[in-house]
């Protein structure tokens, strides 16, 4: 990962995409638009334009939300739902903030429209509290995988995919499979411990 | 009663303090129930965007917001004062119009409607380039020092006087070094952009702001706004990423203030990401030429430098108060020139100007251990000096050398080190390793407190602070849990809104030592009320009774005693309260100290081939008197050598020097450390008693200082000679490469 990323030089861009699409990070959320597009193309060519009350489920729950062509899953999110976990740190997935769990796969909510999740399970870092927190979080926690916490909800959410995909990953595996997100206090260090001892848990 | 003698219990009778306490808020913010700036939703709210200035120097001739009006969705248009026709901007990103509308996106699509005619005015932002910036008239002299062992006489013009004695003593020296060293801007990048989310109920104005000083911020609104500082409520009970920026409301705030007002709405109002880049501050680049020369045992005894430095457009540059860094040189001279670019302006940035420089003098100190061909440790620790003679400022002498020792023995420096580029190679593969000192302040700020105790036992405290990561809430309980022989999660913290008791802003590393200040104060003056009650109750002197499980009770005898509860039902029907303010003063407070010291150590590898440095451990030894909570102070550690990191390896502003846009103003292309770059992180904390008992001292900043020279003098171990610029991007490291073709 760090090769692949310095051997492109500071002056280019941030990181390697292959090696992203295998991290833990957003992935590939550019690509389910595309097929969703593809999929509402071969069904009608009727042009979508204004607001349309779309049903998405979120965190086990049908909700209805009020959606126009360009709304992305993060402002559904955010704005409709006050589901605030998931951070509008950048637009284009390059830091992971906004990761949440569309069927299983972790993807930047950012750069999702909402309208390609119709019909998809998502899962947000809300999901994962609760009375009994999912290991993740409480790794987090006890490991103080936190400072200003801007970023956490994402990577925690992008550790839960990554550990449900790698649940005995190595040291090694996780510092090479989270580099999608971006955390500039620099909780790295404690999230890799956070990661480990939920692999040690066995959860 | 008599009068109350502040103190902290000592290391072994201490049950919270000195802990490892977990975050009291962490399961929120790792589960998205952390409500940020950002996050805060209000009935009604319009969302609003800005428009940013495309030219970094420009003029703005005309501006058309009546398409923007148009927008399906867009409700209100607000033109900055400063961006009125006829104003000049001098740099890119600067907000000119902001766009309050329905949704993001329709605020968005406002904002691509609005029609500006700009006239570009001449651009400079190649600060890098002293020749160019003199050429183009963006230079002035930043002030200077001279200090020499031996006086003119009487006849001698001084300045004449100081050209000759730094040549006599440069020739007289056993080794002398010359060298350029410099360090790239960069920008504060916070996660949770600068921004406001805002409402008027009636004549109050509530502001949610993304800040670093709620106590502080109110009266920013309320100038702004002309109304009275009473009117304001400034909240935040979380700041995502505060690194300096974040102590004002800034025009954006008091803006979204404006079109609430005018709109009869909630506004919210962030910066976007590039905005943040542009806007959001800037840590001032810094170059420097220097000779320096040394005795025949490595001491430097002559100092002779010339460093230019940018803070953009405003601000101050690197100081010469700086250089060289922690190390006291007998003879130096030392003059600064500042260069003012169309890059935004700068704002203080963690533990501002000793990153720089650190990272530009103490590589000086470690080419001339490479010079000599001895051992940088054995040159950095000549050079401490002693205690009754330092060669150093801030911490003193003993305390750098113990580090030293910590250091090498955590970094196996004896067996690992080599002289400089004489390392054994594998493949195209070499490795070194490299030191560097720091020395902060982090003195507690002015903070006042209420600690308020309820009939039923409950404790709560009052305080206008801010949590920015360091983990202000879990201190507070912490200090008080210690105080009343409670556990943590028995104490309420009520902070981060501007109607609390005032405390000082987040800035200087100046909180936790200014909020146990006010914390235990408070505390210990209210314990010595419910002792009273207790002694008359118990018949045991008041000056007998301690606070300790849950108990009231006589030291020695825990039979003679009642408990918490018990103890606060004596209050009758009234809650006890207690206020309690700190002032720094010159007057050593026996609670908190300042100044700290701390030894970093790096080990890296660099591939020769293709010019990638990559980080195998690094050490931190940290001196912070005494620790209120280990586990927090070590993730301050770990984050701040991980942020050096960023900044010695990935992290730069780049300029296009043509139209002096910010070409990588984005999260991709803005290059940060990410999880797999940071290698082995080795956090000790030094804490002897001769140290713990000076009291809390603040540690947020110190760590960042050391990375900078730690690395760079690690890679020159490893290479053999000098990758002169940081970040070491692998291309300057091939280029260094290339320089010293044959070296290599």
């Amino acid at each position: 990962m760090t090769d692949s990323r310095q051997s492109s030089g500071a002056r280019a861009s941030g990181f390697h995409r292959r090696d992203f699409l295998r991290g833990s990070g957003a992935v590939a959320a550019a690509t389910a638009v595309q097929t969703q597009l593809a999929a509402q193309q071969e069904k009608a060519s009727k042009v979508i334009s204004g607001a349309t009350k779309i049903t998405l489920t979120v965190n086990g729950k049908e909700q209805a939300v009020s959606v126009e062509p360009r709304t992305t899953l993060l402002d559904v999110l955010r704005y409709q739902l006050d589901l605030t976990g998931a951070k509008p740190v950048s637009m284009d997935s390059s830091s992971g903030a906004s990761t949440v769990l569309v069927d299983d796969q972790p993807m930047s909510a950012s750069s999702l429209l909402a309208v390609a999740c119709v019909g998809k399970k998502i899962r947000t870092a809300e999901s994962l509290g609760g009375e009994k927190p999912d290991p993740v979080p409480s790794a987090f926690v006890a490991h103080d995988a936190q400072q200003c916490g801007f970023c956490t909800p994402g990577f925690v959410v992008a550790v839960r995919a990554f550990l449900d995909k790698h649940p005995r990953a190595t040291e090694e595996e996780i510092r090479k499979g989270l580099n999608g997100n971006i955390c500039r206090c620099g909780t790295y260090a404690n999230i890799i411990q956070a990661a480990i001892a939920v692999v040690k848990g066995g959860k | 009663m008599a009068d109350i003698q502040y103190s902290w219990p000592d290391r072994d009778s201490s049950k919270v303090i000195g802990g490892r306490q977990i975050r009291l808020d962490g399961m929120a913010k790792s589960t998205g129930a952390a409500k940020y700036t950002y996050d805060i939703n209000l009935k009604n709210m319009l969302v609003a965007r800005a428009l940013g200035s495309p030219h970094a120097h420009c003029t703005i001739k005309s501006i058309d917001s009546s398409l923007a009006e148009k927008v399906p969705g867009v409700v209100h248009v607000h033109v900055l004062d400063h961006a009125k026709p006829g104003s000049e901007i001098r740099w890119q990103g600067e907000l000119l119009v902001i766009v309050a509308a329905e949704s993001e996106a329709a605020a968005m699509e406002g904002i691509s409607k609005l029609r500006v005619e700009y006239e570009p005015l001449d651009v400079f932002v190649d600060e890098f380039n002293l020749e160019a910036a003199k050429k183009a008239g963006r230079t002035a002299k930043d002030g200077g020092k001279v200090q020499l062992e031996k006086e003119p006489g009487d006849d001698e013009d001084e300045s004449t006087f100081a050209d000759k004695e730094l040549e006599r003593l440069l020739k007289q020296s056993a080794h002398r070094v010359e060298g350029f060293y410099g360090i790239d801007a960069i920008t504060h990048c916070c996660l949770e952009p600068h921004g406001a989310t805002v409402y008027w109920d009636n004549d109050q104005l509530i502001a949610y702001l993304s800040t670093q000083n709620v106590s502080g911020t109110d009266e920013g609104f309320a100038n702004d706004l002309k109304i009275p500082a009473d009117k304001v409520d400034v909240r935040c009970q979380y700041v995502g990423g505060g690194f300096g920026s974040k102590f004002a409301p800034d025009y954006w705030g008091t803006a979204a203030a404006r079109i609430a007002k005018a709109t009869g709405r909630p506004v919210k109002l962030m910066l976007s990401r590039d905005q943040e880049l542009k806007l959001g501050g800037n840590r001032p680049s810094a170059y420097l030429k220097v000779r320096l020369g040394a005795d025949k045992d490595g001491v430097v005894t002559v100092w002779d430098s010339d460093h230019w430095s940018s803070p953009g457009a405003d601000g101050p540059g690197v100081p010469q108060g700086v250089i060289p860094y922690v190390f006291t040189p007998k003879n130096y001279r030392r003059t600064v020139t500042k260069v003012t670019t169309n890059n935004g302006p700068a704002r203080a940035w963690r533990a501002p100007n000793h990153p720089q420089g650190c990272a530009i003098t103490q590589t000086a100190y470690d080419d001339m251990a490479a010079k000599m061909g001895i051992s940088s440790y054995d040159l950095f620790l000549k050079n401490l000096g002693t205690d009754d003679s330092p060669g150093v400022a801030g911490a003193k002498p003993s305390v750098y050398a113990a580090e030293l020792e910590i250091a090498a023995r955590l970094i196996d420096w004896k067996a690992k080190w080599h002289p400089h580029g004489k390392g054994a190679r594998r493949g195209d593969i070499v490795d070194g390793l490299g030191i560097s000192l720091h020395t902060w302040g982090g003195g507690g700020h002015g903070s006042t407190c209420i600690v308020k105790i309820h009939p039923d036992g409950g404790v709560e405290s009052f305080c206008g602070t801010q949590d920015i990561g360091t983990g202000t809430r879990t201190v507070c309980a912490m200090v008080l849990a210690e105080t009343f022989g409670l556990n943590v999660d028995a104490i309420r913290v009520n902070y981060g809104s501007s109607r609390l008791p005032v405390s000082g802003p987040s800035g200087g590393s100046t909180t936790v030592g200014g909020v146990s200040e006010s914390h235990r104060r408070a505390g210990q003056e209210a314990l010595a009320k419910i002792n009273e009650m207790v002694s008359a109750k118990l018949g045991v002197p008041a000056a007998d009774l301690i606070a300790v499980d849950g108990r009231i009770q006589a030291r020695g005898d825990a039979k003679k005693g009642v408990s918490w509860k018990e103890a606060c039902g004596m209050l009758g029907m009234k809650p006890l309260e207690v206020t309690a303010t700190f002032r720094p003063s010159p007057t050593k407070s026996p609670l908190s100290d300042t100044k700290v010291g701390g030894v970093q150590m790096a080990h890296v590898e660099v591939d020769t081939r293709t010019g990638l440095i990559r980080m195998k451990k690094f050490v931190a030894v940290q001196d912070m008197g005494l620790i209120v909570n280990r586990r927090l102070a070590e993730s301050q550690i770990y984050g701040a050598v991980i942020m050096g990191i960023a900044y010695s390896l990935f992290e730069q502003r780049i300029s296009d020097p043509a139209s002096g846009a910010f070409l990588n103003a984005d999260m991709s292309k803005y290059n940060l450390c990410r999880l797999g770059d940071i290698g082995e992180i080795v956090v000790e904390m030094y804490e002897p008693e001769s140290e713990r008992s000076r009291g809390v001292i603040g540690l947020g900043e110190p760590p960042v200082i050391g990375p900078g020279a730690a690395i760079s003098n690690a890679v020159c171990n490893a290479l053999g000679f000098r990758v002169p610029l940081l970040p070491m991007t692998p291309q300057r490291v091939l280029e260094a490469i290339k320089n010293n073709a044959g070296r290599a």
